[in-house]
């Protein structure tokens, strides 16, 4: 096997600890970085700005009707959400299934799991008009004599995306903590050594931690694969349980779900490529993780276009006018280069996934993720602007057009995701190092 | 290597780390229960007037009806307010002089109307009919309390949407026979005969399916 067909790095567990260590401690950290750094902190401000624009002037700054009340808001919020899939899928999942390859991606990719699912939040409780009020959501004992509306879809997703990110959180700190301690043991300054001292929570790494450590993960991970499931089903059932034409339909769960792992995978490959070439660690991220990953988004991509072509089946075998009206209006009305600039990210361009070369050449792989992260942002717009724009009664029908306010807090959304990840390639190992060195010396030569 | 923590760091951090659960859920408990103070609902409230106005005089001890002032309460959705020309068919003749009603008078004189202060304030959001009630069996003083025992008029309910629903899920208890509706005193003994709130919701033809819609209230 060469040097780039391995999964795991072909060096000794010492040095692994002070590649990913080392430059955590070091004093700088490099132009780009901080030229990465200011570019998301002025998106992020970006952010801020559109969000205190909107609590002022209320939601009627977006571009959302009477028929499309959803709009930019929920767009956003499903694509990211997705986006927060594939951490979990690839943290837990793939740890029960005993995946080697993990080792290297899972803490970056449950850090991007953890942003996204926060940003993901966002959008919902601004959405509410009344975001201050959105602890409304939550049964607790209250002086107006109600609790919420168990039928309402919004209070689902409160409970699913609230405990996902419980989990997540808690999955991946727990799962950094003996990182942490190596850091603080190769701190060379007070404050590195009391912080990573603190977050290390006294870890020594004897025997007994490790094993309660183990059996802690372990049952963790076992809890989160059911989450993996059941966030995005919410996110689907969100649609599936109104009543529009090309939203009531029972497939949307699984659906859903495959799209966001589909969508979670292609960025974890986006910022595998950054991580890469930002750190230097070719020998940590190998052509055999993007070779893999490329596999899995393949596959994704075919389950998306079975997925679709179902949706096409249905209007046509549903005798519904409604439903063949909004399939149609997908396809040829007005919205038809958003609807075939889907098919072409999600199901066409991922073919390429079919060649090794496309899996193992980083310029193309990245460019075929990001042309999926893209195809199914589209997916999630005409998914949330078409049918209710389309609906039974003619007399709703409507367009939906962003405003600039749109845009601009989706841009701020990308840009504070990225600051989180900025910041948190600078403070926390980006590679799980203890993971990492236990499967290289399981697997060593003895 | 030299120690980072000294020896009180592991007490530090078992006392901090269920401090994470337990502050939080603390701040949250009393936040909580402060909705249900006084100080968040203004019960027991008195608002300060311009004119102080003794509503136990002129109802209990004079015998003045609830109607006479407020009006349109058996039409509206507002009680509605007197103007100053009410006050003025007994003042422009007693105490005419008095220093107390020397707003009243200017604004007489005026046009200008008085500017009462208002005492039971719902939110905005909420569509509150007083007709529909006082014609429904729910007396003055049910919300109101004993307003003819009250020198200045106070908040006697929390006026919480809870409150209402008590009510709404549940109006027979606090029916009262039309006799009663005005009466600026409750009676004095509590009505629990199940018969005779039979006999009111069959009467006054209260159908309660419908008195929890959130359209009820919320138009």
């Amino acid at each position: 096997m060469s040097a780039t067909d391995a999964v795991l790095p072909d060096r000794a567990p010492g040095r692994l600890t002070a590649d990913v260590a080392d430059p955590l401690l070091r004093p700088r950290f490099g132009r780009i970085w901080w030229a990465c750094l200011i570019l998301c902190l002025g998106l992020s401000i970006l952010m801020v700005v559109s969000l205190v624009v909107l609590v002022a002037g209320g939601v009627g700054i977006w571009g959302i009707n009477t028929s499309n009340v959803w709009g930019f808001a929920l767009v956003n919020y499903v694509w990211w959400i997705g986006i927060g899939n594939a951490g979990t899928l690839i943290s837990a999942m793939l740890l029960l299934t005993r995946q080697r390859w993990r080792t290297s991606i899972n803490r970056f990719a449950e850090a991007m799991t953890l942003f996204a699912a926060c940003i993901a939040g966002l959008f919902p409780i601004f959405h509410l008009g009344r975001p201050w009020l959105f602890y409304w959501l939550v049964p607790y004992p209250n002086t107006l004599g109600l609790v919420p509306q168990w039928r309402s879809p919004l209070v689902w997703d409160f409970f699913a995306i609230a405990s996902y990110i419980l989990f997540s959180l808690m999955f991946w700190y727990t799962g950094a903590i003996p990182d942490f301690a190596t850091l603080r043991d190769r701190a060379k300054g007070r404050i590195a050594q009391v912080a990573y001292g603190i977050l290390a929570l006294g870890w020594r790494g004897s025997a007994r931690h490790w094993q309660t450590w183990q059996s802690y993960y372990g049952a963790m991970a076992a809890m989160g694969v059911p989450l993996v499931i059941s966030v995005h089903s919410v996110v689907g059932m969100d649609y599936a349980a109104g009543i529009a034409p090309g939203w009531n339909e029972s497939i949307f769960p699984p659906y859903f779900v495959v799209g966001a792992m589909f969508s979670g995978f292609a960025m974890v490959v986006v910022l595998a490529a950054i991580f890469r070439r930002a750190l230097n660690a070719a020998h940590l991220i190998t052509d055999r993780h993007f070779d893999v990953m490329g596999k899995i988004l393949l596959t994704g991509s075919l389950i998306m276009t079975v997925s679709y072509a179902t949706e096409w089946f249905y209007g046509w075998y549903s005798g519904e006018h409604a439903e063949q009206h909004v399939v149609a209006t997908q396809l040829w009305g007005d919205f038809w280069p958003l609807y075939w600039g889907m098919l072409a990210g999600n199901c066409i361009i991922p073919q390429l996934y079919w060649w090794p070369f496309f899996r193992r050449h980083l310029p193309s792989t990245i460019l075929i993720a990001i042309a999926i992260n893209i195809g199914m942002w589209l997916e999630r717009v005409v998914i949330t602007v078409v049918p209710p724009a389309r609906g039974y009664l003619p007399s709703q029908w409507s367009s939906y057009w962003p405003t600039l306010w749109d845009w601009a807090l989706f841009a701020g959304t990308l840009g504070f995701f990225g600051l989180l990840f900025t910041l948190f390639l600078r403070v926390i190992p980006a590679v799980s190092i203890h993971e990492m060195k236990e499967q290289v010396a399981e697997e060593a030569p003895t | 290597m030299s120690q980072i923590f000294g020896p009180g760091a592991t007490t530090a951090a078992r006392l901090a780390l269920p401090s994470l659960v337990i502050v939080p859920a603390v701040i949250l408990a009393t936040l909580i229960f402060l909705r249900w103070t006084d100080y968040a609902t203004g019960e027991g409230r008195i608002v300060d007037q311009n004119v102080p106005f003794s509503h136990r005089h002129h109802t209990a001890e004079i015998g003045i009806d609830c109607r006479y002032c407020h009006s349109s309460v058996t039409q509206s959705a507002s009680a509605g307010l007197p103007p100053t020309e009410t006050c003025m068919t007994c003042h422009s003749r007693l105490w005419s002089q008095e220093e107390m009603l020397q707003p009243v008078r200017a604004s007489w004189e005026s046009g200008e109307r008085l500017r009462w202060n208002r005492v039971h304030d719902l939110a905005d959001h909420v569509y509150f009919n007083h007709s529909t009630h006082v014609t429904n069996g729910v007396a003055c003083t049910s919300c109101h309390g004993a307003v003819g025992e009250m020198r200045l008029i106070g908040q006697q309910e929390p006026l919480t949407m809870g409150w209402c629903l008590d009510c709404h899920r549940d109006p027979g208890p606090n029916l009262s026979p039309p006799e009663q509706v005005f009466s600026p005193i409750p009676p004095r003994e509590a009505k629990v005969d199940a018969a005779a709130i039979h006999v009111l919701l069959e009467d006054y033809d209260i159908d309660s399916s419908t008195l929890t819609d959130c359209t009820t209230c919320h138009r």
